[in-house]
């Protein structure tokens, strides 16, 4: 299914990330949210997007990157438009806390923009509100120059 | 609801019981949950903590002290959640499959509790020991944070246990869990802190389950009946944080640190929040743990890791992480 939102994330049956990126408030069409199951067909890009994923603090960080994350990246055409990642998580996790979000980041070549707790506190979203909008500004000064 | 074993009124009537079946999965999160925890498995005989013993030397007598008291506190929580909490949510179980998950946080709560065991035998004298343990039975606070959450556990609400439940795991554990970080942030019993890391990681784990499991069993009730328990939820937190931080002040006030453990109080008590699915409570200017504190708990926690916060000039793209994922092509 093709999307143009800015701002596409992965939420298991918990909503923890769901429910932050509700409370975004974005308009509508400029979140999309990635198939719970990884027999669904996935979601095509068309629009430069940032990525938001959670980690379930897995030993080590082995098998962190939801697998319906992994299919989606694996679509060639959503890796050229992913702009940064933002990660949710839990600090209790030590070392893996938001790990997913710094494996995407790292094998993308993108930014890890912010990592937020569990469904995020007022505070994280409205950093996440304002960084979001001067990160897109940034963005396309840099495409006009 | 599955049939026979689950509900809550039949289980005197129980005339089989059903075999599980991991085949059929009614809740795709009781799969994740478990292979979660069993691969986050550890004993504390697998950590060195004999390699403590010089640094232990170096506390003075009151920091030992504190030290001993807070992991018997730590280990008398432990002990309910392992023998009773746990436990006392199987019959409320939604799923076979959830009660299969409670029986394996039952066990490991039941690890942990015996880890502070491990610790003191390796750093304490008996002597030393005994008497810790007498000042658990005797630290009013402490009795009475057992006292309030055992009653819940007592009682016939299952909703009301999970929330119980979960703020034990997200909250009440915290006021013990900040000084072995205190001590690693100082570079001392850095391998006690090791064992203290593994079990906060799994209270991760648990708090997140049980939590998930009261919105799930939410979905099945009345508007006035959510409402009831919204209130009920708000009113044990505070009823357990006034509690929390007079034994704060009972523990760390000979060593100044009374301030700093109420800070990491407000921040768990608004992540045990959001385990049960509300909104934090804990406004921001008094949830700002000590950066030593929060980097000892997880080193990329601090604002340097946030592109938006920081100046953008501390930031290193494409960190070295081990991206050792099965199933990762590109």
């Amino acid at each position: 299914m093709l999307t143009s939102a800015t701002l596409i994330y992965f939420s298991s049956v918990s909503n923890n990330t769901h429910r932050f990126v509700e409370k975004l408030r974005l308009p509508e069409g400029e979140t999309a949210r990635l198939p719970l199951h990884t027999r669904s067909e996935t979601l095509e890009a068309t629009e430069p997007f940032v990525l938001v994923l959670p980690t379930y603090g897995a030993d080590g960080g082995r098998g962190s990157v939801p697998k319906q994350v992994i299919k989606f990246l694996n679509v060639e055409s959503n890796r050229r438009l992913l702009r940064g990642v933002i990660g949710a998580g839990n600090t209790n996790f030590h070392e893996s806390y938001c790990i997913a979000g710094d494996i995407v980041a790292a094998k993308c070549k993108v930014p890890h923009l912010y990592r937020f707790e569990l469904m995020g506190t007022q505070e994280d979203v409205s950093k996440v509100h304002k960084g979001l909008e001067e990160f897109w500004k940034q963005q396309s000064s840099l495409s006009a120059a | 609801m599955t049939t026979s074993v689950t509900t809550e009124t039949q289980s005197t009537l129980l005339s089989h019981v059903e075999a599980i079946n991991w085949n059929r999965l009614p809740d795709e999160k009781d799969g994740e949950v478990w292979n979660r925890l069993v691969n986050n498995f550890w004993l504390p005989e697998k950590v060195p903590v004999s390699n403590d013993v010089q640094s232990w030397a170096t506390l003075t007598e009151e920091e030992k002290t504190l030290t001993m008291r807070v992991f018997t506190g730590l280990t008398l929580l432990d002990t309910i959640q392992g023998t009773v909490g746990a436990v006392a949510l199987i019959p409320h179980s939604l799923t076979q499959h959830e009660e299969a998950v409670l029986t394996n946080i039952a066990f490991m709560e039941s690890v942990h509790a015996k880890s502070y065991s491990q610790i003191f035998s390796t750093l304490c004298s008996t002597k030393e020991i005994d008497d810790a343990f007498r000042w658990s039975r005797e630290n009013q606070n402490l009795q009475r944070k057992a006292q309030i959450v055992m009653d819940y556990y007592h009682g016939a609400d299952g909703q009301k246990k999970r929330v119980a439940s979960t703020i034990l795991e997200s909250f009440l554990f915290y006021s013990g869990f900040y000084l072995p970080m205190h001590w690693s942030s100082r570079a001392k019993l850095t391998n006690t802190a090791d064992i203290i890391r593994l079990i906060i990681r799994d209270e991760a784990v648990h708090g997140y389950y049980i939590g998930y499991k009261y919105q799930r069993a939410l979905e099945q009730e009345t508007e006035e009946r959510r409402q009831e328990l919204k209130d009920y939820t708000y009113e044990l937190l505070f009823e357990l944080y006034d509690n929390e931080v007079q034994y704060t002040h009972d523990l760390y006030d000979g060593v100044g640190l009374a301030e700093d453990v109420k800070k990491f109080l407000h921040y768990n008590a608004n992540k045990a929040l959001m385990n049960l699915g509300y909104e934090a409570m804990f406004p921001s200017d008094v949830t700002d743990v000590n950066p030593a504190i929060l980097s000892a708990l997880s080193p990329n926690a601090d604002e340097n890791h946030d592109f938006f916060s920081g100046s953008g000039s501390s930031y290193v793209i494409g960190k070295a992480v081990e991206t050792e994922d099965e199933d990762w092509d590109f």
